[in-house]
């Protein structure tokens, strides 16, 4: 029999702001331990938490970005309460966050797995502070707390269980965590910490209930939130089919091992006696910040993708390639505008050589490379310049590819610590290496009547009507030019005189 | 010199009569003298209060003084003051000394006010009597056997037996008007929101209020003018500048009025439910004498109702303990002060931390709070009290559309004997009965001495205002004061 799973993500994004959410203390990572807490971050007696303004902002501009900017899911009247519970790495003895009145509530996100989109609903975004970090190892017997984490700006996006397997839920994660670095709300960077998920597994019969759900905490990779979700979801089928129950609980994924366990069943879940925080104010957003966050915000991923569409007839497929992130949809444009002479306007096919060139050349290096999202490793003005060329038949796409390549692997050698090539050394190489094309027909005439003559077999072949010979006899001008013939005058001198 | 209002003292550190080290000194030395009996200080540090009495003399011989400058004032300790053990009455911070000073410590010491010590309180500010502090009980100067209320009982007995001219104090639910009531000194909260918190521990976060308690009101208009205004540090702070409560606190009540009747067009409200039973007889006769002083001086007296009245405290008694019992968290032993010398593993050290650490009232009162925000009781319990504030507040809404301040009793009884209470928390709670009411709806209230009762115990008349209203009860407090002389009878000469 059949089994549907049913996901349902929530995810801590830690948002970008230079100091944390409620003191003044810096939020860079990887200081020397407790160096960046504060009073408030410690919780020293007396203190009080002050509202980090660029924290609240940022949700108000992930509420834009998941509603189509219109805005009516950011709540004008948001609270803090404390989450009380006892944790040596939470110095209050309450993590602020909010809980009743969020401020942001629906929303929805769009995805795509296995070639078909689907929208994933969400149910709210609210705003938190981090905790610190518990250290066990180098202790011996003890345990070291290192509060430098501790306040960090957080905001948690719940979606609601939409969610049909482990493929849409990474589809879903990595399409959020494009759009929060597309919006600048947060770096994504996933081994800091500053995206991680907890996924909610459940699974049922299709169209039945809901089954019980258990919540895989704190994966930081998508690699291991696909690899916990198959497990989990097989594990409660098989537990099922077994005859057994599922019981809602919290459990770990262990990566080593590849297992999910049980950390705290429901029966020992805390009760985090919530109540409005009396030290905060309640967050009242008008429609002034509002619109003011608003007319600062750039296009958005779903946006440049549907004009890329519309203005550039990209497939649906090549639109969203070239939007997953924000900066190889900047890069693609800068390509493309570097590619032009001055005050030339662009037409299909120099969209779409430069899009093939982004996605077959560019991306797949990148990726080949592991190159985080807006690495790249030939700049988009050197690029453009060697498409220039392209487009003016000054030198052959081949050419173009081989000295990208070369560029590419310059930049390579300096361990990407910049970028390879440059338009000046594309224009000296050319000179050195004589690699300028020939498209002079003259030129290209003569050689052909050459390669005709030493060809006769290939001629005849040809007129007999075996087109392939066409080719050979190509491949053989091509050869006679060093390969810088222009392959397009080429084909069209040759098939000239042997039709006529 | 320990008898001269602080007017006085400005005039004598200004004429260099006397300067901040000697005066510092003298009140030292009385400290010394008298604290064995009182134990109204928790930290006396010569050194430090010396020091900065030094400081203050330069700067007034530089001609760069303030009008406070070099005037030595107590602390109470649940002010972090840098450098000072800051206890909070509380086994949990015996050892705690604070790294950096809240706002208030802060405003004094850049006033160039000394700090002559950190005054005994209930733990954590709970409690009536001062009976709940880990350092011991602190006695009223006017009997030693008697209580001077609380929580913020070292610095009323501080300042009734002339120890220190003035002393910071805090009011959760009457700390700084029942202490001060109880030990015929003068005690002001102001409003809600218009002294910084900062640094200033918490014990329910939403009703602590900041004040002062002096021997006049004319000394705390001039003290509470230098503690109040905006602070971006508390984000429950309310951004109004500092008001100079001096500027009109001999002005008659009405612009023009005379000077022999003075409150001439204040409407006194009396709360009836302030009047009945509960109250006895010997506080209530020297409020009533009070209240026929103000009519002399030309107020009228009109009769009010606080309908809610007899539920704030029962509201009271769960919002701050629900707030009490998450504020008092961070007290884990984690990071700072006390943590149990032996334990088993975590949840053993949280455990014997806070059982050993915390005294019984606070305690009783992390499990009150723990108990009305735990899950299928916080409807009927938090969200209920949360309504009868609400109401509370706007019955003084209402009052306030007939009366420009709220008269009564500060407490209903005169100070009581040490360990009267103590075994019986809803009595003891029912101290606060007249003064809890201000502190849900977030009203400046003050206790003014009024006379005095059984034993010839000090009763306190007790002052509501409107919102922001500290000028009107300060002038109307100064003007009761010029006419009568309570407020000059001391325990000691």
């Amino acid at each position: 029999m059949d089994w549907e799973i049913v996901i349902g993500l929530e995810t801590h994004a830690q948002l970008s702001t230079v100091s944390k959410i409620f003191s003044g203390a810096s939020t860079a990572f990887g200081a020397e331990a407790n160096t960046q807490a504060c009073g408030v971050d410690i919780a020293l007696p007396g203190v009080l938490p002050v509202i980090n303004r660029g924290a609240v902002e940022r949700a108000i501009r992930f509420g834009l970005a998941v509603n189509g900017k219109r805005g009516d899911n950011i709540c004008r009247r948001s609270v803090f309460a404390r989450k009380n519970y006892f944790y040596p790495d939470l110095p209050k003895g309450y993590q602020i966050s909010q809980f009743e009145f969020p401020i942001v509530t629906g929303g929805s996100v769009t995805i795509i797995a296995n070639k078909a989109e689907k929208t994933i609903r969400l149910t709210r975004a609210h705003l938190e502070e981090d905790a610190g970090k518990s250290l066990h190892e180098d202790f011996q017997g003890l345990t070291g707390i290192d509060l430098n984490r501790a306040g960090t700006p957080l905001l948690e996006i719940v979606s609601e269980p939409d969610m049909r397997s482990a493929e849409e839920a990474v589809a879903y994660a990595k399409t959020l965590h494009a759009l929060l670095r597309w919006i600048g709300i947060c770096d994504g960077n996933m081994q800091e910490g500053s995206f991680r998920c907890d996924a909610n597994v459940s699974v049922r019969r299709p169209g039945g209930e809901l089954g019980t759900r258990r919540e895989i905490k704190n994966l930081n990779s998508f690699r291991f939130l696909q690899q916990a979700i198959e497990y989990e979801a097989q594990w409660q089928i098989d537990t099922l089919e077994a005859g057994g129950k599922i019981r809602q609980a919290t459990v770990l994924f262990d990566p080593d091992a590849g297992v999910t366990r049980e950390m705290r069943s429901k029966e020992d879940a805390h009760d985090y006696r919530y109540f409005p925080d009396p030290d905060l104010l309640p967050i009242e957003v008008g429609e002034g910040w509002i619109a003011q966050v608003l007319a600062g915000m750039g296009e958005l991923p779903v946006e440049r993708k549907l004009r890329f569409q519309r203005e550039m007839s990209f497939s649906a497929y090549d639109a969203e390639v070239l939007t997953a992130d924000w900066e190889t949809g900047n890069y693609f444009e800068g390509v493309l505008q570097a590619s032009l002479q001055g005050g030339e306007k662009p037409g299909q096919g120099d969209f779409k050589l430069c899009a093939n060139w982004v996605i077959n050349e560019v991306l797949a290096k990148r990726n080949a490379d592991n190159l985080p999202p807006g690495k790249f490793a030939v700049s988009e003005e050197t690029l453009g310049y060697l498409l220039r060329l392209v487009r003016s038949g000054d030198i052959s796409a081949r050419t173009a590819k081989d000295v990208f390549s070369e560029f590419w692997e310059e930049s390579r050698a300096r361990a990407f610590s910049d970028q390879g090539g440059s338009p000046e050394n594309v224009d000296k190489l050319i000179v050195t290496r004589g690699l300028k094309q020939v498209s002079d027909s003259g030129a290209i005439e003569a050689i052909i009547d050459q390669v005709l003559v030493a060809n006769a077999k290939s001629v005849e072949e040809f007129r007999s009507g075996k087109e392939k010979a066409f080719n050979a006899l190509v491949g053989q001008a091509m050869k006679a030019t060093k390969g810088k013939g222009n392959p397009a005058a080429i084909n069209e001198i040759l098939r000239r005189k042997l039709t006529s | 010199m320990h008898n001269a209002n602080i007017s006085e003292l400005r005039a004598a550190l200004a004429s260099r009569k006397i300067s901040s080290v000697e005066l510092t000194r003298m009140f030292l030395d009385r400290i010394g003298a008298a604290n064995g009996s009182l134990n109204a200080f928790i930290t006396v540090d010569a050194g430090k209060s010396l020091s900065q009495a030094k400081a203050a003399d330069a700067r007034i011989a530089r001609g760069e003084a303030g009008r406070l400058t070099g005037i030595p004032i107590a602390h109470k300790d649940i002010f972090c003051a840098r450098d000072w053990l800051t206890t909070c009455g509380s086994r949990m911070l015996a050892n705690f000394v604070s790294p950096y000073d809240a706002h208030v410590i802060g405003r004094f010491n850049d006033a160039g006010c000394v700090i002559l010590g950190k005054t005994n309180m209930d733990e954590f500010a709970m409690g009536s009597s001062n009976e709940t502090s880990y350092f011991g009980s602190v006695r009223n100067p006017w009997d030693l056997e008697c209580v001077p209320g609380g929580s913020s009982g070292g610095s009323a007995a501080a300042v009734a037996a002339r120890l220190a001219p003035a002393a910071t104090g805090t009011d959760t639910g009457g700390s700084i008007r029942q202490p001060a009531a109880l030990t015929g000194i003068t005690g002001i909260k102001p409003t809600y929101g218009r002294v910084s918190r900062y640094g200033m521990i918490a014990f329910a976060s939403s009703l602590d209020q900041g004040g002062i308690m002096t021997r006049s009101a004319e000394d705390a208009a001039l003290l509470l003018a230098e503690m109040v205004g905006h602070d971006a540090r508390d984000s429950t702070c309310v951004d109004m500048p500092a008001e100079d409560y001096t500027l009109r606190l001999r002005e008659p009540w009405t612009k023009g009025g005379s000077g022999a009747r003075p409150l001439e067009g204040l409407r006194i409200g009396l709360p009836r439910e302030h009047f009945g039973e509960g109250l006895s007889g010997d506080v209530h006769a020297a409020v009533r004498a009070a209240l026929v002083e103000m009519e002399k001086l030309g107020a009228t007296l009109v009769d009010i109702d606080l309908k809610n009245s007899a539920l704030s405290v029962p509201a009271y008694y769960v919002i701050a303990p629900a707030e009490a019992s998450s504020n008092l968290s961070r007290f884990d032993g984690v990071r700072y002060g006390y943590r149990a010398p032996e334990y088993t593993d975590l949840s053993d050290m949280y455990c014997k931390t806070r059982a050993q650490g915390f005294g019984a009232e606070v305690k009783r009162r992390i499990l009150i709070g723990a108990y009305v925000l735990s899950h299928g009781y916080y409807d009927a319990y938090y969200l209920q009290a949360q309504r009868i504030r609400r109401l509370v507040a706007r019955d003084f809404e209402t009052a306030f559309e007939s009366c420009d301040l709220i008269a009564g009793p500060t407490s209903p009884t005169v100070a009581f004997k040490l360990g009267a209470k103590a075994a019986d928390p809803v009595q003891m709670y029912l101290n606060d009965i007249y003064t809890i009411p201000a502190n849900l709806a977030g009203l400046p209230g003050m206790s003014i001495p009024c006379g005095f009762g059984q034993g010839g115990l000090p009763v306190g008349l007790h002052l509501v205002g409107n919102y922001y209203k500290e000028g009107d009860m300060l002038s109307a407090a100064h003007h009761f004061q010029t006419a009568t002389d309570w407020h000059l009878k001391a325990p000691v000469q």
